[in-house]
């Protein structure tokens, strides 16, 4: 119980005193340890980067501003015979709706008394092209409305969307000629007034994908049916095969060579990179068997081909941790070695089965690479089909494919788009997981 | 187009024939398993004691004899008709006609189009089936087929149009075919089956024998997949080869595709570029991740490990598409601010000009590939005996010294393993490279440089319209089949490391 300062200096060094020796491998530890704490925080930061910078950047394309409008549906420029008939009044093409807009626009400038320099055309300029389409449309659908004043609410130009979001602002677009400062301060004296707002953008979940030129209406929903579909081909044609293949690998298969092959070469398969069964898809599937180009039933066929060797590998590990004293005691009453696997074995390992399914599923809906080659991108997606068979034979994107497609795209507005579509997924990737972790613990049985 | 799914008018038509032929089958399979069921029942006089198998047994062994042979044969039939009918139509096709910058497949092509053509114009109506039977050249093939949403490129020359009746008449024969087959195969199984379930019959032995075999042509379906994919590669490989000299694509120095031909298309510049930024991914992955799996092995309670590793994991699940717009969108413009921009930028420097470069896709793969690198370090850490780091602690070592002059030495041949196993990764990469690392092929040391890999390349030439005569085209699969090589040695070569290596402590 000494301190080292009464000590009488008998012994030249003291066990509780540092030499330099152990002050510098007492350092060097110090260090090493504090090299592991860097690099986890390292990982975790990137985590924290990348999922924030998603989060901050996505959100966005949830929101879509809109523009509030009372348009006169002129009966003389909608309906010149003025007899109601649906085919005169399909006759007016949406540049025939144009001028009502720019007529709107006039009117409730004159009415709010907003004081601005920008001629009427400029002030639609503000507006989606969609907007005169989506007037055709409700007149189409209701023709008695003709006459009256309708109250729309347009989708705002991308532009606007993106100014009112912070995305453009005046400095940025002293190079574009789709809007000019003059438009944006008329947007801003919309938004004192109350008809542009910004709110949430449910077709941006629903909605199909838009041309180069709108990417205000773009959507993910078209694509969303394109994954769900391979999704269920990838799980109608997986599951079962993966299933009993591991079945025979684990249960019945002699020890030999040709055992030894197929085990080889499924834990090579599963290393195999995707874009590898991207060309075996168009090669096989496109260029010999002549499936259609595009078609999401393709996709769900490499996709199977790509988690097989996943849904293997994770249902030989829950077939292997059912005990042997379960198959014992199933032939011990006399049933055969196919009814203990099928009647005993199977059922217990279905929780572990079904866990390494849904994973497997949450890899394949976030594959891209394979999609590309078969044709999954470059096209808009802009109909959903209208029955399976169309939804599996006709061309479709995927959500990986139409994100990637916007990425490609030149208009930020996309990237926007595509930064949420990556939220979709990614919710779409967590819920799966987290169904997964919940069933291994609700199910999951030890011995 | 001879698939029986199709989505044209014409295939719906042909996928019906499929359809009915494929439920007329199952029809008669559940027809089976209940007759067979009740037959062997009623020889047993209603007590199913004297029965060899459960009643089931019997029924599902008609099925079983119904179904699976016909179903077998049908897949096989669907698999082969084209080829077959593809073969005798082409050898009607005399080599002179094919023009110079045409090919066989371009042919083809034009005559499989005038096929669907009539097929479609006769289930419109538009034709009856003895007038396209009997349709010369002469008439105004094209633009009748044009009257009904078939684009021919030219006119239908006689030779196509021949051609192309054969094609039609040949591929009616050989569905006709299908179905006397495939339904003669169903009912004589069905008659076999039934006939066979009296009681005394081992059904299950039967039934099980078969379910085995079922069993095991699943598992050899993943030597089918490998096989189709070497074979698939290795086929058109052999086609560009034709083609192309294979010194210019192993040796040549760069890789200039143009289609209007004459290209140099070599492999090197492309694998400099896959090899580099995969270099930079693993300089950043391996610390890291390495590190990361020290401590959480060596360092770290139960608690910071519970939290630790399954959030590193995530990186992980994230997928690649995620983290290519990543690098596109926020990592190369951040990087573009440092190394670029001249003034405005934060060094002052005008080094980077785009956001794609090799530095982007690297730094990105780099994250992409911790988790990869610290799990497998984390699992190969633990299997070190803990005898030898009591040991080398008993000594008065430190737990650093430990790890350094002991532990790691020891796991040093699986690490290895872990760190090829995530280079083949990086090598295969696609999304990443291609949304951040750019398309120009050169060699070049500069990082800032946009770069091109063999994965981007694969993705270039095999997107939009594909002539798969062209040696252009062609080259993806040789791409593809020197990544497949490349991936696949890295791989095997890595789990023998790390087998071996587990081999010595066990």
């Amino acid at each position: 119980m000494s301190n080292p300062d009464q000590t009488p200096a008998v012994a030249k060094t003291s066990l509780l005193k540092l030499d330099a020796r152990t002050r510098k491998r007492n350092a060097a530890e110090t260090r090493f340890k504090a090299y592991g704490m860097i690099a986890i925080g390292m990982g975790l930061l990137m985590l924290v980067i990348l999922v924030f910078n998603i989060v901050s950047r996505g959100t966005g394309a949830f929101q879509q501003t809109f523009v509030t409008l009372e348009v006169e549906l002129v009966a003389a420029k909608l309906d010149k015979k003025g007899n109601r008939n649906l085919d005169d009044i399909k006759k007016v093409s949406t540049f025939g709706y144009a001028p009502l807009l720019k007529d709107a626009f006039e009117a409730k400038v004159a009415v709010a008394g907003i004081d601005t320099g920008i001629k009427p055309k400029q002030m639609a300029a503000i507006l989606s092209k969609s907007a005169a389409a989506q007037m055709r449309d409700f007149v189409i659908a209701n023709p008695d409305m003709i006459g009256e004043t309708v109250a729309f609410e347009f989708l705002a130009s991308s532009r606007v969307d993106g100014y009112l979001k912070g995305r453009v602002s005046r400095d940025s677009i002293a190079n574009d000629k789709k809007i000019s400062p003059e438009q944006l301060d008329f947007v801003d004296q919309l938004v004192s007034e109350g008809s542009v707002t910004k709110r949430f953008n449910m077709s941006f979940i629903t909605g199909s994908d838009a041309s180069d030129a709108r990417p205000e209406s773009a959507g993910m929903g078209v694509s969303m049916i394109g994954s769900l579909i391979m999704m269920m081909v990838v799980l109608v044609l997986a599951l079962p095969i993966g299933v009993a293949a591991s079945i025979y690998l684990e249960e019945f298969a002699p020890k030999n060579w040709i055992t030894d092959i197929i085990e080889v070469n499924i834990s090579n398969l599963a290393a195999v990179p995707s874009i590898v069964f991207g060309i075996l898809g168009l090669a096989v599937f496109i260029n010999y068997m002549h499936l259609p180009n595009s078609a999401p039933l393709v996709g769900g066929l490499v996709l199977t081909l790509m988690t097989l060797p996943t849904i293997i590998i994770s249902t030989r590990a829950s077939l292997k941790s059912v005990p042997p004293s379960i198959r014992d005691a199933a032939l011990g009453v006399g049933a055969s070695k196919m009814q203990s696997v099928f009647h005993h074995v199977l059922p217990l390992a279905a929780p572990g089965i079904l866990t390494g399914t849904i994973i497997g599923l949450a890899q394949a809906l976030g594959e891209t690479a394979p999609l590309l080659l078969i044709g999954m991108v470059g096209f808009i997606a802009s109909n959903p089909p209208d029955s399976i068979a169309a939804g599996l034979m006709s061309p479709n994107s995927a959500m990986p494919a139409q994100i990637y497609e916007w990425a490609k795209r030149a208009d930020p507005a996309f990237y926007e788009r595509a930064w949420g579509g990556i939220i979709i997924l990614l919710v779409f990737l967590v819920s799966m997981n987290t169904i997964a972790v919940i069933l291994r613990r609700r199910f999951e049985r030890r011995w | 187009m001879w698939w029986p799914l199709n989505g044209t008018d014409n295939g719906t038509l042909r996928m019906s024939i499929t359809a009915i032929l494929f439920l007329a089958v199952l029809a008669l399979c559940v027809l089976g398993y209940s007759l067979a069921r009740n037959r062997a029942l009623a020889g047993a006089g209603g007590d199913r004691r004297l029965l060899h198998s459960l009643p089931t047994y019997y029924g599902t062994n008609a099925a079983m004899f119904t179904a699976v042979p016909a179903l077998g044969v049908m897949v096989i039939w669907l698999l082969a008709q084209p080829m077959m009918i593809e073969t005798r139509v082409q050898g009607m096709i005399p080599a002179s006609f094919i023009d110079e910058g045409s090919s066989i497949g371009l042919v083809m092509n034009d005559v499989r189009r005038v096929a669907d053509g009539l097929d479609l114009a006769v289930k419109s109506g538009g034709l009856s089936a003895d007038d396209a039977r009997k349709l010369s050249a002469n008439s105004d093939v094209r633009g009748m087929l044009a009257d009904r949403g078939v684009a021919l490129g030219s006119d239908v020359k006689p030779e196509v149009l021949a051609a192309a009746q054969t094609y039609r008449s040949a591929a009616a024969t050989g569905r006709m075919w299908m179905v006397v087959v495939v339904m003669g195969l169903a009912l004589i199984g069905f008659a076999i089956a039934v006939s066979l379930s009296k009681p005394d019959f081992r059904a299950r032995n039967v039934v099980e024998r078969g379910i085995l075999a079922l069993l095991m042509v699943a598992a050899s379906l993943a030597i089918l997949t490998t096989l189709g994919i070497v074979l698939s590669m290795l086929f058109e490989s052999i086609n560009f080869f034709r083609v192309h000299p294979a010194s210019d694509f192993f040796f040549g120095g760069s890789w200039a595709p143009n289609f209007r031909g004459d290209s140099d298309l070599s492999i090197l510049p492309l694998l400099w570029g896959t090899l580099y930024i995969s270099l930079i991914a693993l300089t950043v992955a391996v610390p890291i991740g390495l590190f990361a799996a020290i401590y959480l092995s060596e360092y770290a309670g139960p608690k910071l490990r519970a939290v630790a590793k399954p959030l590193l994991e995530i990186l992980a699940g994230i997928p690649t598409i995620v983290y290519g717009l990543f690098a596109l969108l926020t990592v190369g413009p951040a990087l573009v601010r440092v190394f670029g921009r001249g003034d405005e930028g934060l060094l002052g420097v005008e080094w980077m000009s785009g956001a794609t470069a090799v530095l982007t896709a690297g730094l990105v793969m780099g994250i992409m590939l911790i988790p990869f690198v610290s799990s497998l370090s984390d699992d190969i850490i633990n299997a070190v005996p803990q005898a030898m780091r009591d040991g080398s602690l008993g000594l008065g070592a430190t737990p650093s010294e430990t790890i350094r002059q002991v532990v790691l030495p020891a796991a040093l041949p699986g690490i290895v393993g872990a760190i090829l196993l995530a280079a083949s990764r990086a090598i295969g990469e696609t999304m990443i490279v291609v949304l951040g690392a750019g398309a120009i092929a050169k060699f070049s040391a500069n990082p800032l440089e946009a770069m091109t890999t063999i994965t981007t390349r694969i993705v270039s030439q095999l997107t939009g319209d594909t002539d798969f005569s062209s040696p252009e085209t062609l080259v993806a699969f040789a791409l593809g089949l020197t990544l497949f090589v490349l991936t696949l040695g890295l791989n095997v070569f890595a789990l023998i490391i790390v087998r071996k290596y587990r081999e010595q402590y066990d």
